[in-house]
């Protein structure tokens, strides 16, 4: 099976202070399409920096990414974003909703931003797949954090991503509503045929996928 | 891009703005203001050049005026008369009238007419009817505010030389005069064929003369001027035609208009720093937004286009609402500027105006919002997953330097199309500019040394609130740049105005003379001594003047210099009354600087010219010999020194002095000058002087004392009208900013009443900061006021500053105290409520 996402001798420094802080070092690992995998590693082991350059949202100072066969660190920004909005998914740790758009309006704009027209009935269908059809004009302050954490996953499977991101999707939740969350996302991502990578501190959560990459210091300790 | 990419940026703005539109709406008020100022000149402009068009005739109030400030001679006459129209003669000079009802004097201008003038429009009188039949009988019409300040009512009587008039009317307004010509000159009009009975035309009386036309044949009165232009001048007449009339009244309009735009334009400016500011907030606010939007796949053009067009829409709402309010203002106008105006002013809105206001409003308001918001492509996607992830410097951003560089052209070239010259508008450029930059280092200067030099032992309460100067997203720099602004407007104008006053006032005090007696006969000098003297007012100087006229210059007659303009001497020169004196010593206000001095007169007349007039107005060098015409008898002069004098002290200075021995027995006037005491006692002696030697006139400095604080009262309250653009502009600026940071504060507010603080602590932190910004701001302002007005003073008008510190202190208290007020308005909620229940309700 081909590789979604390939990551090549990865490294990725930082300047502070005046000195040089390298926060990944030489990082190497492919992810097959269709796999799920869980990036785990304790606070400060380069976890989301890894998430980051993976999707494209930074550079590498040194290495290379290639997502679903395209090499991001060849390209300029803009074209990393068209790259993103046409193969990426995003599901944050604080939901990242839009605070002025309502729940289906949030749905809409990554296809919105693809120039596409009449959305609105595929943004309402997903929004009644994660359980909130009644909730379509509610702003995002208007909904309890698990109900935002439902707009945002239809939101990253709206536009049919080959690879979803996910960055400690349950972290900002209740035990109750992670686990109601979790069960979703994994529901989602099989209906879907979704990749899914998940940045998390949660080994119950990373059980759940096919892989582990454990993170270090920067550097991969443990498949 | 498809288009219905475009489609989605509007609706994203759309969208965006529906949850901030109130915050937005506070973006676009503080350029509300600016663009109203400036959309209500431009209308009373437009409008005032119609109406000058309109009534250009009824400026003039007549086809055609011939004047001169000598007696028509008889080639002069034969040439008037032959131009044929309805003609009518006016005399007009300054003359003492005496009100006997209660005693009262007064130097006015009489005008003395006779005939059908004016021609067009009216002199509006009360009752009405006497404009036209005063003439009847030995009537005059007396200006309105002078009735008012002598008491006297129509039926009084009014004496004017030797002969006593009846008050027929009350003169409310006359053609082509403003109501500030009027408080400077207060006219008093009587029928020509009683001025010689008056006594008043003698000798060396200074009078004009003039002739006006009607012409009902259509012949085109400037045409004909201009064919007839070299015989007027060897004629030695002037003319004002109804084109001349309505170019120099349109100049003077232009002139005014363009200043008080340039204050509006300041205003815009003001507001436009507001906006500045608060995108600035504004987009760091959205910076989670437009992460998120940049993961989803926008490019940064596409997140940044969103918020360029909301504040795009926002600054034309606000440029739209401001032009409306500016079409309402102007109707207020023609009554701020009553005085200034010749005519009565019927106004309408002016599309053009509008138009332009609504374009000038959008552009500036954008470029300024520009600066901050272009930080808004440089956010990066990972902003949205680390919260404290800040994108690396990524070098210079030439963008925003060149929307800078705009900025300063937009300015720069506004103010050259207002002001006409390249020169005063990169002077009015760099001001401002300069003006910014000394509000800013003073901002800053402050917050770094609050922040590094603040004693750290002082109470807490102390210490937050000046932290609240430093902290992030704060306002120190905007609100001390606006209201900073503002107030150096408002400061400076008082300061200008103070000078002004006491620069007339300084020549009222100590020793130096307060009254000029001038057109004394020679008859009556030793009596009008006596009378000074027997006051105990001292007769400082009495000189006697002789009026001559320049008849040669180095043996070139003065037709031949008059049509030979390549020479250079004015014609100014050459066609002047000259009055002169001859003493055989200098005087303290003189300094010689040139050539030597001749007190007496031998075989040659050496004379002493002032050094500017010799040098530059006449062209003549040391040993130039001039023939003046001193009343019919020729006498050769040769130039024998230069003299620098000093024109600002009450003395009576001389262009030409001669020396001893040569003028003694020509017709010559004497010109005294005293110190009055009481104001009990100079009236009692100018109303002896007045009644029993009318042709006397008498200049009384605490009159003309008076007169400049009028003049300049009113001028200042049109000025300060519309620096009160800038002052509201700056406190909708101070306004909003407290709006915006209300959620800032709020948390900080609940979290410390959370941890225990008391409302009475809140209330002295909020008011202290707010003390200190608003006290800072005023202060920065007085500081910017204090060094235009030193500046003006030193290089406009010459003389030595010092600041009136009262007005200074007064601007100071109450632009703190409004600063300090609305900042607690902000927290009324936060102290009366209990914390969750703000949070919940701010959330």
């Amino acid at each position: 099976m081909e590789h979604i996402l390939s990551v090549q001798n990865l490294t990725r420094t930082y300047s502070s202070a005046g000195q040089t802080l390298t926060v990944l070092d030489n990082v190497s690992f492919d992810i097959q399409a269709g796999g799920t995998a869980a990036i785990v590693g304790p606070s400060g082991s380069g976890k989301t920096t890894l998430l980051g350059l993976c999707a494209g949202l930074d550079r590498a100072s040194s290495g290379s990414v290639y997502l679903n066969q395209i090499r991001l660190d060849d390209l300029s920004e803009d074209e990393r974003a068209s790259v993103r909005n046409a193969h990426v998914g995003f599901i944050f740790q604080s939901f990242q909703l839009l605070p002025t758009l309502t729940a289906v309006e949030n749905i809409m704009v990554p296809l919105e931003l693809r120039g596409e027209a009449g959305v609105r009935g595929l943004a309402m269908e997903l929004l009644e797949r994660v359980g909130l059809a009644d909730r379509s004009h509610h702003y995002p302050v208007q909904l309890s954090g698990g109900e935002q954490q439902r707009v945002a996953m239809a939101r990253a499977f709206v536009n049919k991503p080959k690879i979803l991101f996910a960055d400690e999707p349950t972290g900002n939740l209740d035990a109750e509503t992670s686990q109601k969350v979790e069960d979703l996302l994994f529901e989602l991502n099989r209906e879907a045929g979704t990749t899914l990578v998940v940045v998390t501190h949660d080994l119950e959560l990373a059980a759940h996928t096919g892989r582990i990459i454990r993170l270090k210091g920067g550097k991969i300790v443990n498949e | 891009m498809n288009i219905e990419k475009y489609k989605w940026l509007w609706r994203m703005a759309w969208r965006d703005s529906r949850r901030s539109r109130s915050r937005l709406l506070l973006f676009t008020s503080s350029i509300i203001l600016g663009v109203a100022a400036l959309v209500a000149i431009n209308s009373f402009e437009d409008n005032l050049r119609e109406e000058i068009n309109g009534e250009a005739r009824e400026l003039l109030g007549a086809d055609l005026m011939i004047s001169n400030n000598q007696a028509f001679n008889d080639s002069a006459l034969a040439f008037m008369d032959s131009l044929g129209g309805v003609q009518a003669n006016e005399m007009y000079f300054a003359s003492m009238v005496y009100f006997p009802k209660n005693n009262g004097t007064r130097l006015v201008q009489v005008r003395a007419l006779e005939g059908e003038y004016p021609f067009y429009g009216e002199i509006e009188t009360l009752p009405a009817e006497v404009s036209r039949t005063f003439s009847e009988g030995r009537n005059a019409l007396v200006d309105q505010t002078l009735m008012l300040q002598y008491d006297v009512e129509v039926g009084d009587s009014v004496k004017i030389g030797r002969m006593m008039f009846r008050i027929a009317g009350k003169l409310l307004r006359v053609p082509g005069q403003s109501g500030i010509t009027a408080t400077v000159t207060s006219p008093v009009y009587i029928p020509l064929k009683y001025l010689e009975q008056t006594d008043l035309v003698q000798k060396g009386s200074r009078i004009n003369y003039m002739r006006y036309y009607k012409f009902d044949d259509n012949r085109d009165v400037e045409k004909m001027m201009k064919a007839l232009e070299p015989r007027m001048r060897v004629l030695n007449l002037r003319y004002d035609t109804v084109e001349e009339k309505k170019r120099d009244t349109s100049r003077a309009f232009a002139n005014l208009s363009d200043f008080l735009n340039l204050v509006g334009f300041v205003a815009l400016l003001l507001g436009c720093v507001g906006v500045a500011s608060a995108v600035h907030i504004y987009s760091k606010e959205k910076t989670d937004t437009v992460a998120v939007l940049r993961c989803l796949g926008a490019t940064g053009t596409q997140a940044f286009s969103i918020f360029l067009l909301q504040i795009g829409g926002m600054g034309f709402l606000g440029s739209v609402a401001g032009a409306f309010l500016g079409s309402q203002i102007q109707t207020i106008l023609p009554a701020v500027l009553r005085d200034f105006l010749p005519f009565e002013a019927n106004f309408g809105v002016s599309v053009e105006a509008i138009l332009e206001g609504i374009a000038v409003g959008s552009l500036i308001s954008l470029l300024f919002a520009l600066l901050p918001l272009l930080a808004i492509r440089r956010i990066s996607p990972l902003s949205a997953i680390r919260a404290s992830f800040q994108s690396e410097k990524t070098g210079t951003d030439y963008v925003r330097w060149a929307v800078a560089v705009l900025i300063g052209l937009f300015i720069f070239g506004f103010a050259w199309l207002q002001m006409g010259k390249w020169t005063n508008a990169m002077i009015f450029t760099l001001s401002l500019l300069g003006a910014f930059l000394l509000l800013t280092g003073l901002a800053w200067l402050t917050m770094q040394g609050v922040r590094k030099y603040f004693p750290s032992r002082w109470n807490y309460l102390w210490r937050q609130s000046l932290a609240n100067l430093y902290r992030p997203n704060n306002m120190t720099i905007t609100l001390i740049v606006s209201i900073g602004l503002g107030t150096g407007l408002i400061s400076t104008l008082y300061f200008v105005q103070g000078l002004l006053v006491e620069t007339v006032a300084i020549s009222d005090k100590g020793d130096l003379p307060n009254m000029v007696l001038f057109d004394i006969q020679t008859s009556q000098k030793k009596e009008i001594a006596d009378i000074t003297r027997s006051y105990g007012f001292p007769v400082i100087q009495q000189v006697p003047v002789v009026t001559m006229r320049l008849d040669s210059l180095n043996g070139i007659s003065r037709v031949e210099l008059l049509a030979d303009t390549a020479t250079g001497v004015s014609s100014w020169t050459l066609n002047r009354e000259y009055r002169v004196t001859f003493r055989d010593t200098l005087i303290d206000t003189e300094k010689l600087v040139e050539g030597e001095w001749h007190g007496k007169a031998g075989d040659v007349i050496y004379i002493s010219l002032e050094e500017g007039f010799g040098k530059e107005s006449m062209k003549v060098k040391i040993g130039d010999e001039i023939v003046f015409d001193v009343q019919g008898v020729p006498v050769k002069t040769v130039v024998g020194s230069f003299r620098k004098v000093d024109f600002q002290r009450v003395q009576t200075n001389f262009l030409v002095v001669f020396p001893t021995g040569v003028l003694e027995d020509a017709p010559q006037f004497h010109v005294l000058i005293t110190k009055v005491g009481s104001q009990e006692s100079s009236a009692k002696y100018q109303q002896q002087i007045a009644r029993e030697y009318p042709n006397v006139s008498l200049i009384d400095l605490g009159l003309i004392l008076s007169t400049v604080e009028e003049v300049l009262d009113k001028v200042s309250f049109v000025i300060r009208f519309m620096a009160m653009f800038s002052i509201f502009t700056g406190l909708i600026v101070l306004i909003g900013s407290v709006i915006i940071s209300r959620y800032q504060r709020i948390q900080e507010s609940v979290l410390l009443r959370t941890l225990g603080a008391s409302r009475r602590q809140i209330l002295i932190i909020n008011a202290l900061e707010y003390l200190v910004l608003g006290g800072l701001a005023a202060f920065s302002g007085i500081i910017l006021a204090l060094l235009s007005t030193w500046g003006l003073a030193v290089f406009t008008f010459e003389t030595a500053f010092v600041p009136d510190i009262l007005p200074a202190f007064v601007v100071f208290f109450i632009i703190t105290g409004l600063t300090v007020l609305i900042g607690l308005s902000n927290s009324r909620g936060v102290l009366s409520n209990p914390p969750l229940e703000i949070l919940r309700k701010e959330a």
